[in-house]
């Protein structure tokens, strides 16, 4: 294929590496760079004197006696109980996704074998849902959970995220199972199954695939929530992202930044190891919609 | 079997329409005296008679919207009877909170969404060509931006954009001015808002169009190759509208989501310099007095914003809908 004629020349391959590199320089950089950082103190990760400071850790290694120290986790994890958010995230997490793949793949079934006019309607509503601000609902929540004492206990908020989270999971199972073929469960039902075991047995082995990345996007919604988290939840009951504003909050007067530094590279940690391990589900959420138009 | 496809229908519009039957239920009733700034003095007594009484509120129309806090319909007028030209209207509606949100929120959604959408174009030619090893660890990186909280993704540039941060040295090294700082400047908050934007933003569009760049068919390439096309001529007159479809997704999208931005400013902490409307509800909604109803106010006239941005596509769609009938 490559013929001479497609040959590309050398100053726009150039060009195109260079820019290539720049833009991971863009990407990545902040990340390693605050990674790198975390294991220093504050005033080498703002350093006022010189830059290099930070590359080196001289002040780390007048504090600590070396160049790396791991006060600042030691700090967020122990002093700040950082553990207890985390479990709170991950209890989060867990039922958000498990109860959305639930509701998501019924409704998306249904959804894509039923030919009639309200689906449309259903899909667009769903739409709207989910172009809304999920702030712009907390305001109605907010009330009735207060009468009904239901305010800042973690049951509240899963059932929030899920109902937030709902459109986008019906939205790409939808498509999904649009693009299993209909001959499926005919013929599985010419086999003399109802429609359930054609559900069953037919169509639940092979929709993994959808499954697994409209997962993987419901847990990043509620992993990465901080608008709903931050208001429905008690200040004992806090998931992570959450728990780092309030330590901006709270720990900037005392000076313990790195602290909040800790708790980010804590907190992105997971997320590092979730795109590693599913890069290519992601990749193909994200153009599923569009391929589609 | 109509059982069956019914059920799941019926969870899923429960679902679907338990979140926002809330809001706007609230809003149309909740009209309360909680959050009128005139009313600071009543509000205590008010506050507490309401509790006993009816938790919804009393029942006062649109006086939510149009008070101070909102559309500010009093002051627009008189700002408009007593300025002399466009400029002195305009900065006094800037001092006016809820316009000033607003401004925000639309430059933030359309500067952001163009620039975001280029450089996710250029980033998705430029790894085409790569090797076929490298492509798969450069789209690791590049998610990154994407893939961590909002909100914890400005934290770490805004860390680094410190002025005693590394990339906060070297602007004001660069700009000779060592007591330059993004934080104190109201344009520079704002540029550095719009560039984190673009940075969290980008990686998307770059996945999305490098996805439609691998259905490029390849023989179009050669044909405009034969016709003496040069490379800038084919990316202009094949690659890009072969992408036109996927550029509207990406830009209605992106539309949506820039028009909700909220975590980059807490993370930034530019509250000071520049607002949104989401943020204006977060705020109303945090503090002591919790300002429900001009919270709801504010939300629903956003869902108005988003129905307004919507609709083309809305339309679009339907469109589609019926052709396909």
């Amino acid at each position: 294929m490559a013929s001479r004629a497609q040959k590309t020349p050398a100053s726009v391959f150039l060009l195109s590496n260079g820019f290539v590199v720049f833009w991971l320089i863009a990407a990545a950089f902040p990340f390693i760079w605050t990674l790198w950082g975390s294991f220093k103190v504050e005033l080498d990760f703002f350093s006022i004197a010189d830059w290099t400071n930070a590359l080196t850790g001289r002040n780390t290694e007048a504090t600590y006696g070396e160049p790396f120290t791991g006060a600042g986790y030691y700090g967020a994890w122990v002093q700040e109980n950082f553990w207890r958010p985390a479990i709170n995230t991950f209890i989060v997490c867990f039922f958000v996704v498990c109860t959305s793949l639930t509701i998501g793949t019924l409704g998306g079934y249904a959804l894509s074998r039923s030919g009639y006019r309200y689906t449309f309607w259903l899909l667009i509503i769903a739409l709207i849902f989910r172009a809304m601000p999920p702030i712009t609902l907390v305001a109605g929540y907010l009330l009735p959970f207060f009468e009904w004492n239901l305010w800042g206990i973690l049951p509240t908020t899963i059932i929030v995220l899920v109902a937030i989270n709902q459109p986008f999971t019906l939205w790409m199972l939808h498509s999904f199972f649009q693009s299993i073929p209909k001959e499926l469960d005919e013929s599985a039902k010419v086999d003399g199954c109802t429609q359930f075991q054609a559900f069953r047995h037919v169509i639940i082995p092979v929709m993994w695939p959808g499954v697994i990345t409209t997962g993987l996007f419901s847990f990043l919604l509620a992993y990465n929530d901080f608008a709903v988290t931050t208001m429905l939840l008690s200040e004992h009951n806090r998931t992570m992202v959450p728990e780092i504003a309030a330590f901006l909050g709270t720990t900037q007067t005392e000076g313990n930044v790195m602290f909040a530094v800790a708790a980010v590279v804590s907190a992105t940690v997971p997320l590092f190891i979730l795109v590693m391990f599913f890069q290519r589900q992601i990749v193909s959420g994200l153009t599923a919609g569009a391929v589609k138009g | 079997m109509l059982l069956f496809i019914a059920a799941p229908i019926v969870s899923v519009v429960i679902q679907s329409l338990f979140t926002p039957h809330e809001a706007v239920l609230m809003t149309v009733e909740n009209c309360g005296p909680f959050g009128c700034k005139e009313e600071t003095t009543i509000d205590q007594d008010a506050t507490r008679e309401l509790r006993e009484a009816k938790p919804l509120g009393r029942f006062v129309w649109f006086d939510i919207y149009t008070d101070r806090g909102h559309l500010a319909f009093g002051e627009v007028a008189e700002a408009w009877n007593s300025s002399d030209s466009y400029g002195a209207f305009f900065s006094k509606l800037g001092n006016l909170p809820f316009y000033r949100a607003m401004a925000f929120t639309l430059t933030y959604t359309f500067v952001c969404t163009p620039l975001l959408i280029i450089l996710g174009l250029m980033i998705a030619l430029a790894v085409n060509s790569l090797h076929r090893h490298l492509k798969g660890l450069v789209i690791f990186f590049s998610l990154l931006p994407m893939i961590v909280s909002p909100l914890i993704g400005s934290l770490v540039l805004f860390w680094m954009l410190d002025s005693r941060g590394i990339l906060g040295s070297a602007i004001q090294y660069l700009a000779d001015d060592p007591n330059l700082s993004l934080k104190a400047s109201t344009p520079l908050t704002w540029i550095m808002l719009i560039v984190y934007g673009v940075w969290n933003s980008a990686p998307f569009a770059f996945v999305v169009f490098y996805a439609g760049l691998q259905t490029l068919p390849q023989d179009q390439i050669e044909a405009a190759q034969i016709d003496g096309a040069t490379r800038w001529d084919r990316i202009r007159y094949v690659v890009i509208p072969h992408l036109m479809p996927l550029v509207t997704f990406v830009a209605l999208i992106q539309l949506m989501d820039n028009f909700r931005v909220f975590e980059p400013i807490v993370g930034f902490n530019a509250e000071a310099h520049a607002t949104s409307l989401s943020w204006f509800i977060f705020s109303d909604l945090g503090g002591e007095t919790r300002q429900l109803s001009a919270a709801s106010a504010t939300s629903v006239m956003t869902i108005l914003g988003v129905a307004i941005l919507l609709s083309p596509v809305l339309i679009r769609t339907w469109r589609d809908f019926k052709a396909k009938k």
